[in-house]
């Protein structure tokens, strides 16, 4: 399936803490090729506890699929709990480095405007570019990025959602 | 810690002991440079070691034997190739939940990612088809390790572990101790079943006007058949079951029906049309049991009991879903139904209907107008045979044959590659039940193709004394591929002849065992007696026609109302 038939579905986090050790980022992505999910995006990174660390996975799929892909994780040995998080009482993040060709001194200053607006952060200026870091949910990243891409995208890194319930 | 636990060995007799803890008696494997320290211990090991001709055999034959005593059975095998001729039995356990501990020796860890000699990331290779593979890197892990493994391969919905030791974890000797729990913190199968479903399902049973039970292999897994029996007599639900459930249920019991799907029985096809609400027990909904997901249970009511949470709305999305250990949950249930309900009386139209179906489909079986056929030849086969012998199969025609005309009277006496379909199962893992049962007769109803890719085993059948019966239906063809050349591509056959080779008889005899070649009934009749007689593996070689064609079919892709019944 092409990435643009996910794009009217539902976006759902699942966020799960796994075994900090060797081959299980390997299982789990295993896993999603084997059974065919669609995945958005995955981050891992530690926890504060040594031997766990937490993997945020966003997807958008139908709601029995989430069901399935949320029942085959929580087969799997490694994973130690995984749950879906609702989006309401969820906070989540995500980092985007946005390299943009600034031909001229007007350029430069639109995009910065821009940076401004978004609360966005200006890391570094060349002779022709301007590179951005964005903070923000998916949805904020993403409307940054249609303002500015009529400058020309040189380069972009997204991190990937990472995301904690809301609350105790 | 005391003097028992805790003492000062190799990796390699450190697994051992574990796997003697575990209560092993008889591992199935074949050595290598990889593997030597574990050969090494094995010599001073209080269990026995069966050595196999090809390890993709040890598989089988280790997964033949855990069927049967519903433990996880042991093979062993060396790095690189040893591993991956493993790999074919390991997901063939991994297709039918079967319990098994793999044990592969590896490289030293200092060469892995070297590309070393005989190295294979095997971890690697066997992660789709294994519940967990485990790669200890220190000689002190090994038993905590075996111990997890046993315990995940067993529990839950059972299934494939590995273990891959590299060399130098297997040379390691140091101070060793052996827990005596370990904890799995991501492993929590579920055993006891929410007790709200189950009276819910009790209460659609009850009300339920033209109730079936389709019973799969869970039951078999679980050993649940006085429960499924109990259960089934008090609301007189008839009972078909899928393919890995033959057997769950005595085929010859007044409410059996047997297997469903694509070569199913036609009355078992024809009743689960006709219901009004299914239990599924134990089963999931695989397509080559009820064809198509979308047609199947329409306008039924569907509940559907598993340990396996993830198989609950995989294929079918259904009505009451009940999460837990089979046997348990349908004890709870016979429990439930003897308080709310009187035992239903099997005067009754529904039980009339079964009755119907079954003669309506009867008088319609077709045998082709020879001497031998297979289905004369399995009929004759069940006349023979104690009914406590065990009966596995090939993969093809022979397999579809047992599953029509070979009835199984005693629960859980009969197992075949029914997920995985690998041709050269059936006799390696008839070996395999024979060591867990050495008591009774073990028969493999082979195919002359099947056969041929682990006849080798007849070695170890041989030297082993382990004896078995292969009961080759021998139509000189890859017959099921035959059969679908003739059916869907217009008789075009393409590589499906055997063209007479080898001659069976003498192949038995190569390696010390007995061959018998048969021609008609009265031959037949002669040798099943000779075999069932001699302490030495049989083959008796029954030649039948090649162009003898299985029904009935529902063709993939259509649903069992499709049906063809080849009358
Ligand atoms: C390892 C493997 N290779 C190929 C197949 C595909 N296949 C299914 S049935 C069959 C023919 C089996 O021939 P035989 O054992 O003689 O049984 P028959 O159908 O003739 O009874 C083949 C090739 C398979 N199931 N397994
Ligand atoms: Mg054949």
């Amino acid at each position: 399936m092409s990435s643009t038939e996910y794009k009217n579905k539902p976006l759902y986090i699942i966020s799960s803490l796994v075994e900090n050790k060797p081959g299980v980022l390997f299982r789990i992505t295993n896993l999603f090729r084997a059974r065919n999910f669609n995945i958005e995006s995955i981050t891992v990174g530690i926890t504060e506890k040594p031997d766990l660390s937490r993997m945020t996975i966003t997807t958008r799929i139908d709601e029995a699929i989430l069901a399935q892909l949320v029942k085959q994780l929580r087969k799997l040995i490694d994973i130690v709990e995984v749950e879906v998080l609702d989006i309401n009482n969820t906070v989540y993040r995500e980092l985007a480095l946005i390299k943009i060709r600034a031909k001229d001194f007007t350029n430069r200053n639109e995009i910065i405007n821009f940076a401004n607006v978004f609360r966005a952060n200006i890391l570094d200026i060349g002779k022709e570019s301007v590179t951005v870091e964005v903070i923000g949910t998916p949805d904020k990243i993403d409307a940054f990025k249609n303002l500015i891409i009529q400058y020309e995208i040189v380069e972009m890194a997204r991190t990937g959602v990472s995301a904690l319930q809301r609350g105790e | 810690m005391n003097i028992r636990t805790m003492a000062e060995m190799s990796g390699a007799k450190a697994l051992m002991d574990s796997l003697e803890k575990e209560g092993v008696d008889i591992v199935f494997g074949l050595p290598g440079g990889a593997n030597l320290p574990i050969y090494d211990a094995l010599v001073d090991a209080n269990f026995r070691h069966v050595l196999v001709r090809h390890e993709q055999s040890a598989a089988h034959m280790a997964d033949g034997y855990a069927r049967i005593k519903r433990k996880a059975g042991v093979c062993l095998a060396t790095s690189g190739p040893g591993a991956t001729n493993l790999i074919t039995g390991i997901a063939t356990a991994y297709a039918d939940s079967s319990p098994l501990v793999a044990i592969t020796g590896q490289v030293p860890l200092n060469m892995i990612g070297k590309d070393a000699f005989q190295e294979t990331d095997i971890i690697g290779v066997a992660n789709p088809c294994t519940k967990y593979a485990f790669q200890p890197r220190h000689a002190t892990e090994i038993p905590e390790v075996v111990k997890k493994s046993f315990y995940i391969a067993e529990s839950g919905r059972p299934g494939p572990v590995l273990v891959d030791i590299p060399k130098d974890v297997q040379q390691e000797v140091t101070e060793i101790k052996f827990p005596d729990l370990i904890k799995v913190r991501g492993y929590k199968p579920i055993v006891d079943p929410d007790l709200s479903n189950v009276g819910k399902a009790v209460e659609l049973l009850v009300s339920a006007q033209r109730p079936i039970i389709m019973a799969g292999g869970g039951v078999i897994l679980s050993g649940a058949f006085s429960e499924l029996q109990a259960l089934a007599e008090l609301i007189m639900a008839p009972v078909v079951t899928t393919f890995k459930g033959k057997g769950a249920f005595p085929e010859n019991h007044p409410l059996a029906m047997g297997p469903i799907g694509m070569h199913g029985h036609a009355e078992a096809n024809r009743i689960i049309l006709e219901a009004d609400c299914i239990l599924a027990v134990g089963a999931r909904f695989s397509d080559r049991s009820v064809g198509r997901f979308d047609e199947f249970g329409k306008g039924m009511n569907i509940i559907h009991l598993d340990i396996d949470p993830a198989e609950i709305g995989k294929n079918k999305s259904v009505d009451i879903a009940i999460v837990g250990d089979v046997k348990s949950a349908l004890r709870t249930m016979v429990k439930m139904l003897s308080k709310v309900a009187a035992k239903k009386s099997s005067d009754n139209q529904w039980l009339k209907r079964r009755k119907e179906l079954i003669d309506y489909f009867s008088q319609n079986i077709k045998d082709y107008p020879r001497a031998m056929t297979a289905r004369k030849a399995l009929k004759k086969l069940r006349e023979l045979l104690p009914a406590e012998s065990i009966v596995t199969t090939e993969v093809g025609q022979c397999q579809m044959w047992t599953s029509l005309h070979f009835d199984v009277i005693a629960p859980g006496t009969f197992f075949s590659s029914t997920g995985l379909g690998t041709m050269g199962f059936g006799f390696p893992a008839s070996i395999g039940a024979k060591a867990a049962r050495p008591d009774v007769h073990v028969v493999d109803v082979a195919g002359d193709g099947s056969f041929n890719m682990t006849e080798n085993s007849l070695a170890v059948s041989v030297l082993e004394n382990l004896p078995v019966l292969v009961f080759l239906l021998n139509n000189d063809m890859l017959g099921m591929v035959a059969q679908w050349q003739r059916t869907f591509y217009d008789r075009r056959y393409m590589g499906v002849h055997q063209k007479s080779c080898p001659d069976y008889v003498k192949i038995a005899e190569a390696y010390g065992a007995n061959g018998l070649k048969v021609q008609s009934m009265d031959e037949l009749e002669k040798a099943i007696k000779s075999a069932l007689r001699t302490e030495v593996a049989t083959v008796i070689d029954i030649t039948i026609d090649p162009e003898e064609d299985v029904y009935p079919f529902v063709a993939p892709g259509t649903g069992l109302k499709d049906m063809i019944t080849g009358a």
